[in-house]
């Protein structure tokens, strides 16, 4: 277990008097697909943003691709993050949207250079999205937006890749669509996949192992161990019924499964919070 | 007044337009910087969603430039030091969307009442009061358009050296952070930027209009170019063509220059939103004759083909 792309070690994280989880170990391994479940406020996007160094656990450490996450932001690292569609004026191409991955982050004004557009290329190629590429983003479908973010955090080939609900708002076709882009990724490069999601059906198929934040306690195992009434019950502290049909899988009973819509509000307060001025 | 005043007052000056064009040619200088780098910058006041917040900005501008003729300083370094105040204080309280309109729509009455009561209190010549409020390139010192044309010139230079960083904060701030952009600090340098460019526009354009140089172009723009480098140069030029049209027009009567800008300003954006809106049907067109043709394909591919 020394080859881990991420180790977290001892974490726990606070908001206030409430403890959203803590004594967290995570070791995750070259090609593991971890699927990150729980209801709203669990602190599921903080995990994510604390890997990044973009926020701080209340104690713990944190252990990216061998070195301890100090800094704002890693580009090592692939982030699909949680985002609504974008404006129908925006003032970019679908290509560009990608080419922000690959230069956004360099200063001064982009001058064409060959190695770069040979790079947006091939991830556009790389995420099919071809046939919208050169058309202004705003007027793609979110399908076609989320196949172009993914496309801009494969843009430095991460080992480590986190997403958060990205599959929030697509159809059941472009959800196994973004699915299959991320787990083609994984398999090609042995990539570690972190992957908040509040529906496990679309990733069962590639997860090895769930972390389920909730009732200011985790599990984390193999999906059988974890999607189970009697273990969910626990650690929920109230009865919760996972249903299995025709090789879906239906959590009822806790809470979030109910109110999907109080989630997403949540959870992007937790993403703007250090957003712009 | 008749007809013949009218003309008088907008074309009076024709025989003689050479020597005034020499006299003001400075100004023409001062608005054609300011143009560009206005529509320039107006692309990233679109995409920060921040068309408000220029406006806050401009009428603490305005309050002191007025406190600065008050006083008896500079009237630009009052009119820049009004807009830096502003800019800090929408970056240090605003930093959401929401709490940044409250605190402008706040700063906003509270700047331009303090702005006319120094104006009020001021016993020189009216002329200037009135110009801080809706401009008047033509009135300003040679020695000052100089001052103007190098903060504008500072202006563009930071523009262009965090061009990208900015780009991809305005566009996606969660991923630009996740890859490594100070956030914070582009933001915060954009702010000041912002500020600079409010504080050329008050004395160019005043303090009421400055929308006209720093949004109207680049929302043209938007309508009818959506490329990282087209809706950019696109807007620079509107801005240039705005700022400099409208002087050049200007000059030729005697009327105040602020209205021929803002109606130049104006004119451009209708007619790129009729272009805009004629292309917006031809791809609507497009785009459901290629659902069409996509949805027959989809019946014979696997579903994930659809995507």
């Amino acid at each position: 277990m020394t080859n881990a792309l991420l180790r977290i070690e001892d974490a726990s994280l606070r908001r206030g008097e409430r403890e959203l989880w803590s004594g967290l170990d995570l070791d995750v391994e070259p090609g593991e697909f971890i699927a990150v479940l729980g209801p709203s406020g669990s602190g599921k996007t903080t995990l994510l943003r604390a890997i990044l160094g973009l926020e701080p656990l209340s104690s713990g450490t944190i252990t990216a691709l061998g070195a301890p996450v100090r800094t704002k932001g890693n580009r090592r690292i692939g982030y699909v993050p949680q985002s609504r569609p974008l404006p129908r004026d925006t003032s970019l191409r679908g290509r560009d949207l990608v080419s922000l991955g690959v230069d956004g982050h360099k200063w001064g004004i982009p001058f064409p250079r060959r190695a770069d557009r040979e790079r947006v290329d091939a991830l556009v190629r790389s995420v099919g999205a071809e046939r919208f590429a050169d058309r202004p983003v705003g007027l793609l479908s979110g399908g076609e937006q989320q196949r172009l973010r993914i496309g801009q955090a494969l843009a430095d080939d991460p080992r480590i890749l986190l997403c958060d609900e990205p599959l929030t708002s697509l159809d059941l076709a472009n959800q196994q669509a973004v699915v299959a882009l991320i787990d083609r990724h994984r398999r090609e490069t042995d990539a570690a996949v972190l992957f908040v999601t509040h529906d496990i059906n679309p990733v069962l198929g590639s997860v090895d192992r769930i972390l389920y934040l909730a009732g200011g306690r985790f599990m984390l195992g193999k999906p059988d161990e974890v999607l189970d009434s009697r273990v969910l019950s626990d650690l929920y502290g109230a009865p919760v019924y996972v249903l299995r049909a025709g090789g879906r899988l239906v959590v009822v009973g806790a809470p979030d499964a109910e109110e999907p819509h109080h989630h997403h509000d949540e959870d992007d307060d937790d993403a703007d919070a250090g957003a712009h001025a | 007044m008749t007809w013949d005043d009218m003309w008088e007052a907008m074309f009076g000056g024709l025989p003689v337009y050479g020597e005034i064009l020499a006299l003001v040619s400075n100004s023409v200088w001062a608005g054609a910087v300011l143009g560009l780098v206005g529509g320039l910058i107006g692309v990233f006041i679109m995409q920060r969603d921040m068309a408000f917040a220029v406006h806050g900005i401009s009428e603490l501008s305005f309050a002191g430039a007025a406190a600065a003729l008050l006083f008896g300083f500079d009237v630009v370094t009052g009119s820049l030091v009004g807009s830096v105040i502003a800019a800090l204080l929408i970056g240090w309280l605003g930093a959401r969307a929401r709490d940044r309109n409250s605190i402008i729509g706040v700063l906003m009455p509270f700047g331009l009442g303090l702005g006319i009561l120094c104006l009020s209190l001021y016993e020189g010549r009216s002329s200037s009061q009135f110009s801080l409020l809706t401009g008047q390139i033509v009135s300003v010192q040679n020695d000052q358009l100089g001052l103007l044309i190098a903060m504008s010139a500072i202006a563009l230079i930071a523009l262009v050296l965090m061009w990208r960083p900015l780009r991809f904060d305005s566009l996606d701030p969660v991923s630009a952070a996740a890859r490594g952009v100070p956030t914070t600090a582009v933001s915060l340098a954009f702010l000041l930027v912002l500020g600079l460019i409010v504080a050329v526009s008050v004395h160019i354009i005043g303090a009421l209009l400055v929308m006209a140089l720093l949004v109207t172009p680049a929302a043209a723009a938007m309508r009818v170019a959506s490329g990282p480098v087209s809706v950019p140069v696109l807007s620079a030029l509107f801005g240039f063509t705005a700022a400099v049209g409208g002087i050049l027009l200007a000059i030729a009567g005697t009327l105040p220059v602020s209205p021929y800008i803002t109606t130049f300003s104006f004119l451009i954006y209708v007619v790129c939103r009729l272009i805009g809106a004629r292309r917006g049907r031809v791809e609507k067109a497009r785009r459901a004759a290629s659902a069409l043709s996509l949805d027959a394909g989809a019946t014979q591919v696997a579903p994930t083909g659809r995507a």
